[in-house]
């Protein structure tokens, strides 16, 4: 099993549980016949047919709420929002339908249903086309929340969100798509809610998950040259998040940085910031620093986004701020 | 585009009203929800249901002949005016008493109380508390019954004031464009909530189905039999083609919004139709005599009176519980 970039591993988990599975069918706008706006789905109509690629017309709202009657009623959706955005348009589907139906009915059936959509800057695609919502997910209980950042956990996470029974929010960071690569034969298989160490060290633990990895790697890099080894956890799922392994990382480096393309203020940060502050506030050396967007808009000009855009700097610059 | 072919009821006898026992039986359940109805109400005003409930008093003709043209199969999604919905689809009256209780052994645990009421087994797939938040999801279950192969349908019961949610015109379109076996039926009671649909939207119902190509069919939801008569043409006319209907049930919301509303937007002095006396003026006509329609109703009293006593005696959950809920539990691989 090969796939040479980001999007086609997450191809390879779609036409592989597709051909697994009769019961999972994939529907969004412009994923069958013109292949996805990001040509992730690109193939696989002609592959498995309109019946099970259902090409929809521009109706959110409809897409995500069809999603769950599609769920409750012995179909395994994986619907598409075209840009992470424009789930705002869909937001009743997935926060009072889908997140709440197992529970609201006291256990009867559930909502087996992903939902896949892509956030984050970097390609000026403006204000309404880059934000990373994720943290809004992640608040509510009854969703999963997944953002992987490497190939083999694209497909693995992928494949264990169209398997898990409950709602799943996969989010693809746009940037990743074209990252070239190759998927482990055959591609391992994860649970949700576990965290991969991605780079070990003694020094400091800088938390992640999605594209932002490779910024931190990157960090680590230099800060290595340093002298500083950091140790990068990547979180994989923001919902349920791997608070074991944080803190395990955390009672070895006694520093903690958190790190998202997200918004920095009331991001998924402050989560992982406020537990570890109470739960490892015996083990910590220094301030826990957060890195994320400003908190402003994503702007348009390549100048601006340029800027706006966390990176590797501001990373180093967070883990020489937990020494004080 | 195809065109909408209206089947408008038709005046003159339907072979229901002489058929006594089918008529008897949905005068039967319809009374059954009234007395259920009336209960809630009592038991809201005593404090023993808490928070809000929406009563379906005079719409009982529209979901109980609706629902009597149903498979046990086929899915419904409902409203936050849904107690009849789940009853006429096969939710027991103790399990909707415990639940509007909130107690452990409710339909839904306690966890959803009077508007989700819900029962999957029965193909119950919820109230709901969104306005138009069901429309979907029931496309959704109809997209479903086709893909699946059967020749199950589904049906979105919605209220006049959703016909000004957006949902209910991407529903409708992506039902005409894909051939979902879903029929949207709307129990137009006239009140968007506390004001006159009139005042709400701009367009009706059955100009909107024509826009879509939906077949579209009104009918006086005060009549079970009529309903019921037509509701099985329907119901059968979308099992075999696979495509949508839209279905306009005319009827009556004879008390508040919800319980406690005191209703001062509305005029008092008008006469509300009461489909359980046209359904009895009909049995009576029919030759049936009035104590044995008494003597029945004695027995629903009993019937429901005995749920709602289970009810009171039904333990309250315990919050323990309610943690290990939130998600379903993985399927062993």
């Amino acid at each position: 099993m090969s796939a040479s970039r980001f999007a086609h591993a997450i191809n390879q988990a779609l036409d592989d549980m597709m051909a697994r599975d009769p019961a999972v069918i994939l529907l969004g706008e412009d994923i069958g016949k013109a292949g996805g706006t990001f040509a992730v789905t690109r193939g696989l109509q002609d592959k498995f047919g309109a019946d099970r690629v259902i090409d929809m017309p521009i109706a959110e709202n409809a897409i995500a709420g069809m999603a769950v009657g599609l769920a409750m009623s012995g179909m395994k959706p994986v619907a598409e929002i075209m840009f992470m955005d424009f789930v705002t348009l869909a937001m009743d589907a997935i926060v009072n339908q889908a997140a709440k139906l197992h529970f609201m009915f006291g256990g009867q059936g559930s909502v087996p249903l992903v939902i896949r959509m892509q956030h984050g800057g970097g390609l000026n695609a403006g204000p309404q086309h880059s934000q990373c919502l994720e943290g809004w997910f992640a608040h509510i209980p009854g969703l999963k929340v997944v953002c992987p950042a490497t190939f083999d956990d694209a497909y693995a996470l992928l494949q264990a969100a169209i398997e898990d029974p409950n709602p799943v929010l996969f989010i693809e960071n746009k940037a990743l798509y074209p990252m070239k690569g190759a998927l482990s034969d055959p591609p391992p298989r994860v649970r949700l809610g576990k965290a991969r160490i991605a780079r070990s060290g003694r020094d400091v633990t800088i938390v992640t998950y999605g594209a932002m990895l490779h910024t931190v790697l990157a960090a680590a890099e230099t800060l290595a040259a340093e002298g500083i080894e950091a140790e990068v956890i990547d979180l994989r799922t923001l919902q349920p998040w791997d608070e074991a392994a944080v803190l395990a990382s955390l009672r070895r480096t006694h520093r903690l940085v958190v790190a998202h393309e997200a918004v920095e203020s009331f991001g998924p940060g402050a989560e992982i910031a406020a537990r570890m502050a109470h739960v490892g506030f015996d083990e910590l050396d220094g301030p826990i620093v957060r890195v994320g967007g400003p908190f402003v808009p994503v702007p348009f000009s390549r100048k601006l986004e340029a800027e706006y855009m966390p990176n590797d700097q501001q990373v180093i610059a967070a883990v020489r701020a937990t020494y004080g | 585009m195809t065109t909408p072919d209206a089947i408008i009821s038709p005046p003159g006898d339907l072979a229901l009203r002489r058929n006594q026992p089918a008529l008897l039986d949905l005068y039967e359940q319809m009374l059954v929800i009234r007395e259920a109805e009336r209960n809630c109400g009592a038991l809201f005003a005593e404090g023993a249901i808490p928070g809000f409930i929406h009563l379906s008093d005079g719409q009982e003709a529209t979901c109980v002949g609706m629902i009597s043209a149903l498979r046990s199969d086929d899915t419904i999604a409902s409203t936050h005016r849904g107690h009849g919905h789940a009853l006429a689809k096969g939710l027991r009256l103790d399990a909707f008493f415990k639940e509007l209780m909130g107690r452990e052994d409710g339909a839904c645990k306690g966890r959803g109380g009077s508007m989700h009421v819900a029962d999957l087994s029965v193909g119950m797939l919820g109230a709901n508390g969104i306005v138009g938040g069901g429309i979907a999801i029931a496309v959704g279950s109809g997209l479903a019954h086709k893909l699946r192969g059967q020749d199950t349908v589904a049906v979105s019961f919605f209220g006049d004031g959703a016909m000004a949610e957006g949902v209910l015109h991407e529903a409708m379109n992506i039902a005409a464009l894909k051939a979902i076996p879903v029929i949207f039926v709307c129990e137009n009671n006239g009140w968007s909530e506390f004001s006159p649909t009139a005042t709400q939207v701009s367009f009706t119902l059955e100009k909107l189905a024509a826009a879509y190509g939906i077949a579209y069919h009104r009918i006086d939801g005060h009549d079970v039999g009529r309903v019921a008569e037509l509701g099985a043409e329907i119901v059968g006319a979308v099992r075999g083609t696979g495509r949508p209907a839209v279905v306009e049930c005319l009827t009556t919301r004879m008390r508040g919004h919800y319980e406690g509303d005191s209703q001062r937007y509305r005029d008092h002095g008008q006469p509300l139709v009461d489909p359980i006396e046209v359904a009895r003026g009909t049995l009576l006509g029919m030759g049936v005599e009035a104590p044995a329609l008494d003597a029945l109703a004695g027995q629903v009293r009993d019937r429901v009176l005995a749920a709602v006593e289970s009810a009171r005696a039904s333990a309250e959950p315990s919050f323990e519980s309610v943690l290990a809920g939130v998600y379903a539990v993985e399927a062993a691989r």
